[in-house]
């Protein structure tokens, strides 16, 4: 599997480390509302399909990405930074599995 | 008079093997039945044989999406052990070994229970330490464990490096002598055949599409064999588990779907009589009755529905194996195959009714789920019949997530790839 970070380029998978679902929200830090961080640490979509998560260039630049991923297939739809949320979902890369 | 004996064996060998009867039937689904069991894995086949065996419960249907057998019971490293750290984990592996021990006299069927021990090795002392205190654990709760020094592994397994010039040396292990391995193929016949013959219909090809509800209450499945009406709908599908969830509504689970691999070496000569396991990685290896060296590693570690794996892990696994094993380094692969696992946010399984009135949940099995294919039948029938669980499995409750009673193992806290 290819994945296309924006800064370097089409890179092996094993350069990257997987960090989960990316449709998770981290409560404000001091909420004391359980059930959201009930939800943010142990609920999952899990879907079998597209799949928005993050992964982290960590054998490369180590920028935070924002990958969807079909499940199923393994073809990665778009890659983008996580930071700002979802901005490039459209960016459609190359990798596929 | 068993079915399968010395006896009937000869019987039908003189008349030609005429006379034997499938070893399930193939019914078509009834309107209705007492208790539905989605998913003919080992798991669903183990509930509904213990559903009809122990509970008298034999209005039972088994609908499995493909053929029988087809999913993880089929295709698993085979290892059966009981050598966990925590007491919840510990007494439930425990039971499903005792029930092992007896289960080819149970179902009149050949399972191949060999106990080999299951041994892992430790690579520092701190390791070794760690061993050390789950050995006593396990044997506080009466569960056999030995500590092995080098010289007694080198008697053990010949083949394995256990020089000081290995990469990682080994400097002890922990033997469970009781563990060891089963034919998992048997395991899933013996089952639906032990089910089949109380009246349990396994319907294969039949995929549930939906769910049948009255208010709240889940009244059965629709199917692609047409509607099935239950007063209890269980589920043990493993790896689908999120995605029937949300078939009944459930959008969210504390569960993911990974892609685990297993493989299968050309037949060797004996050269490993026992499950050994690397403790400075993620490797377990045993070689099949037939010869064929069985082994895996780690998940590929990340979400997958796919089946099948990647070739990093292929690559890290067969150098896991050469660092224990060099001599082995000609032996070629025959086949690898890659499986679901439901990975929970704790490493541990759920047995529960609920979440859904006239709903029961069986899943959570992470990578550990073939061992425990008889004691998580039998808890989960236990489960069904009685609307409450067996202590063996009320730990295992869908709520601990969210209570604080969480029981991880490994101590890898909400992340299940490292589970």
């Amino acid at each position: 599997m290819l994945i296309t970070c924006p800064y370097c380029g089409p890179r092996d998978v094993i350069e990257f480390t997987y960090q989960g679902d990316g449709n998770r929200e981290r409560p404000q830090p001091p909420s004391q509302d359980l059930d959201a961080w009930n939800a943010y640490v142990y609920d999952r979509l899990n879907p079998a399909g597209d799949h928005n998560e993050i992964w982290q260039h960590s054998g490369g630049c180590r920028a935070h990405l924002r990958v969807v991923r079909n499940t199923i297939t393994h073809e990665i739809l778009s890659t983008a930074f996580a930071r700002g949320g979802h901005k490039s979902a459209d960016n459609r890369a190359e990798g596929r599995s | 008079m068993a079915e399968y004996s010395a006896f009937s064996l000869l019987k039908n060998a003189l008349a030609g093997n005429k006379d034997w009867k499938p070893a399930w039937r193939k019914p078509d689904p009834k309107a209705s039945y007492d208790v539905i069991v989605i998913g003919g894995g080992g798991h669903g086949l183990s509930t509904a044989y213990y559903l009809a065996k122990e509970h008298g419960i034999t209005n039972v249907a088994v609908l499995e999406k493909g053929w029988l057998g087809s999913g993880n019971v089929g295709r698993n490293t085979t290892a059966v052990r009981s050598n966990y750290l925590l007491p919840q984990n510990t007494r439930f592996y425990e039971h499903s070994m005792k029930l092992w021990e007896n289960l080819s006299h149970d179902l009149n069927y050949n399972v191949m229970f060999s106990q080999r021990g299951c041994l892992n090795l430790a690579h520092t002392p701190a390791q070794l330490d760690d061993y050390a205190r789950r050995g006593n654990a396990m044997r506080h709760l009466g569960v056999d464990a030995e500590l092995m020094n080098v010289e007694q592994i080198k008697r053990l397994v010949p083949a394995l490096d256990v020089s000081g010039s290995a990469r990682f040396p080994v400097l002890g292990g922990l033997m469970q002598p009781r563990a060891g391995t089963a034919r998992h193929d048997a395991v899933a016949w013996g089952y639906a055949r032990g089910a089949d013959r109380r009246g349990v219909d396994i319907i294969e090809n039949c995929e549930v599409t939906g769910f049948l509800r009255d208010g709240g209450r889940i009244t059965g499945v629709s199917t692609t064999r047409g509607e099935i009406r239950a007063k209890k709908v269980a589920l043990a599908v493993a790896g689908s588990t999120s995605h029937v969830m949300q078939l009944a509504g459930i959008s969210h689970m504390p569960i993911e779907s990974h892609v685990l691999q297993a493989f299968v070496s050309e037949s060797l000569k004996p050269v490993i009589d026992t499950v050994l396991t690397f403790g400075m990685g993620h490797f377990y290896i045993s070689q099949s009755d037939k010869g064929g060296l069985v082994y895996g590693g780690d998940l590929d570690g990340y979400n997958s529905y796919a089946q099948r794996g990647s070739l990093p892990i292929v690559d890290e696994v067969m150098s896991e194996m050469l660092a224990l094993f060099p001599g082995l380094a000609r032996v070629r692969m025959l086949r690898s195959w890659g499986g679901l696992c439901d990975m929970t946010m704790d490493g541990s399984p759920i047995i529960t009714t609920g979440p859904l009135p006239g709903m029961y949940l069986n899943c959570g099995w992470c990578y550990g789920g073939f061992k425990a294919t008889p004691a998580s039948g039998w808890c989960f029938a236990y489960t069904i019949a009685k609307d409450e669980p067996h202590e063996f499995n009320a730990p295992f409750t869908l709520d601990r997530f969210y209570r604080g009673l969480i029981i991880d193992d490994k101590g890898q806290g909400a992340n299940p790839r490292l589970h």
